[in-house]
């Protein structure tokens, strides 16, 4: 019998950049969409149906001494070509990924940034599936969240762990990639939601605004996070400043790349906010500071422990989106060669808003696929 | 809308890969050009289904949603159908038959594919008798009016044109080389 893999195991794995073999029985087109990536992950397409009558198309294909991991949607198909390549062409290494890609795209693994300077840490929620980033503050028994996804429990539980309180959900902006699981988990612990005004002018809910100036404290007084405004990817944008060391960065700026303005379809407004913001208002920030932004796009952005991070100062030398000098050019940059819309942005910016409130099972299917938040080379 | 079909399979509530396990194995018992139904309740069906169906060489015609139901059509494949060469002598292209309907020429169109490819694109207009069932039901026809007849490639109009000119038609065109290619206006059920 094959093996389950949880999607745990497999994100720690791809974390420690362990070497992976991963055989995905999905339709290609699905697979062509999006699939899992990572580390030292080798991935291989066949579709399920196609080995209906047997597993010999693809036998030559697989490793014969490595752990071969099947991968599907849900995790049902992938069991059924993982036993017959046990029981028909005598493979013993076979694993099932539990739950499949709907699972993979939900998991959410935890990775310590560092300690805060009074005693408290800050983490940041990587969910592999969909290179989404989130990042939890705690500090002397309080916890503040700052774009928190959809999968509320796993912060709950992680709280819980650590037995501190969830007081604070902050969004860096309305997100278009995404549910945002903020504004629920606000309501269920209690808590106060946070988004920029200028994003939230359509929102059919109570929020507290986050305004430069009005910092947000978390545990006792002794983290401070400043808001910083930097239009640009959305009108809204706001980048934060914790304990003086970590830089969030939103969609603004991420390690490989930068935000794409357009995801309401306003990327010529827009280019010279996020020209700004890159170009002058993050150059007057410390060097030292480490960005953590809200996305990675590549699998190589994963660091050690499978951390997103980098100095701003390297960003400054390194970041392709940096280093345009002409301002008619940068503006080419952010405005031609975009990569497609993300799936189902404008029923995720609908949901995040409050106009619409799909069922839960609905909200999964609006967030699968790949992010394309960031303009890449 | 109901289409009939020659089997319904009920895969409702059977997950990812059940609903083509299922649907391979009852496929497999149908005669080459027959039609059936795949209830299903797994989302991934749709997509699913239909790229099985283009590595199988079978036909999927489409899915209608009722409520949670998701029920796909497929059409076995027919290796008969794939020949090119057609018998009845005349033929009509899918060109100067948009014309005529552009031109607002009465004409008739008899489609003579299966209820299911029908009910998923036809031409405005046309007259539904499948082949299998035009021995019966030919004398619904008009034997005065010119005759178009089209199916999806043009083989089994070919069939249905010897037919009607056997049983006394002389105005009958087949129009080739069908469904597949015609770009004009479509309807559907």
């Amino acid at each position: 019998m094959p093996k389950e893999m949880t999607t745990s195991e497999l994100a720690k794995r791809i974390v420690n950049h362990e070497e992976i073999f991963i055989l995905d029985v999905r339709n290609t087109d699905e697979f062509d969409d999006w699939k899992i990536e990572g580390g030292k992950v080798e991935v291989i397409n066949e579709p399920y149906f196609n080995l209906l009558d047997g597993v010999d198309p693809i036998v030559d294909k697989l490793p014969k001494d490595k752990e071969i991991i099947v991968v599907c949607a849900k995790g049902g198909s992938s069991r059924m070509i993982a036993e017959m390549l046990e029981e028909e062409a005598g493979f013993t290494n076979m694993m099932n990924l539990e739950g499949g890609m709907k699972a993979w795209s939900e998991h959410l693994e935890p990775v310590k940034v560092g300690d805060l300077k009074d005693g408290g840490a800050l983490y940041e929620f990587v969910r592999l599936g969909k290179g989404c980033l989130s990042y939890f503050v705690e500090s002397n028994g309080d916890a503040a969240i700052i774009d928190t996804n959809r999968m509320i429990s796993i912060y709950e539980s992680f709280a819980a762990e650590r037995d501190v309180q969830i007081k604070h959900l902050i969004d860096t902006h309305l997100h278009a990639d995404h549910i945002s699981g903020g504004r629920e988990l606000a309501e269920k612990v209690g808590g106060t939601y946070y988004l920029p005004p200028k994003d939230a002018t359509e929102v059919t809910f109570d929020y507290t605004p986050v305004e430069e100036g009005r910092d947000i404290t978390v545990g006792n007084t002794t983290v401070k996070v400043q808001p910083i405004y930097s239009p640009g990817h959305t009108i809204g944008s706001t980048s934060f400043i914790i304990d003086d060391q970590y830089f969030l960065t939103g969609d603004i700026l991420f390690v490989e790349s930068i935000g794409r303005p357009d995801l309401a379809g306003k990327a010529e407004d827009w280019v010279a906010d996020l020209r700004n913001t890159l170009y002058n208002k993050y150059k007057e920030l410390s060097e030292d500071l480490l960005v953590l932004p809200a996305h990675y796009s590549f699998a190589k952005e994963l660091g050690e422990g499978g951390l997103v991070s980098a100095r701003l100062g390297h960003l400054y030398k390194v970041n392709s989106g940096l280093q345009v000098d002409d301002e008619g050019e940068f503006r080419k940059m952010v405005t031609e060669n975009l990569p497609p819309q993300p799936n189902a942005y404008e029923d995720i910016r609908k949901t995040n808003m409050g106009k619409i409130n799909p069922e839960n099972e609905e909200q999964r299917e609006m967030e699968i696929g790949p992010n394309r938040c960031a303009v890449h080379e | 809308m109901d289409i009939s079909v020659n089997k319904v399979l009920d895969a409702k509530g059977l997950a990812c890969p059940m609903p083509i396990v299922k649907t391979k194995k009852v496929i497999t018992n149908l005669e080459p050009g027959q039609v059936m139904e795949v209830q299903a309740t797994d989302k991934g069906s749709t997509a699913d289904l239909k790229a099985w169906a283009d590595s199988s060489g079978h036909q999927y015609l489409g899915t209608i949603e009722d409520g949670d139901v998701l029920k796909h059509f497929l059409r076995k494949a027919s290796e008969e159908e794939a020949k090119e060469e057609t018998k009845h002598e005349e033929v009509v292209n899918l060109d100067d038959l948009r014309k005529k309907i552009e031109g607002n020429e009465k004409i008739s169109i008899l489609d003579v594919r299966e209820p299911a490819e029908f009910a998923f694109g036809h031409i405005p207009g046309a007259v539904n008798i499948p082949l299998g069932e035009l021995e019966q039901r030919f004398e619904q026809l008009n034997q005065d009016d010119e005759l178009h007849i089209i199916c999806r490639t043009g083989n089994r109009s070919d069939l249905a044109a010897q037919q009607l000119t056997e049983k006394g038609f002389t105005n009958v065109k087949n129009v080739v080389p069908g469904m597949t290619k015609w770009e004009g206006p479509l309807n559907k059920n």
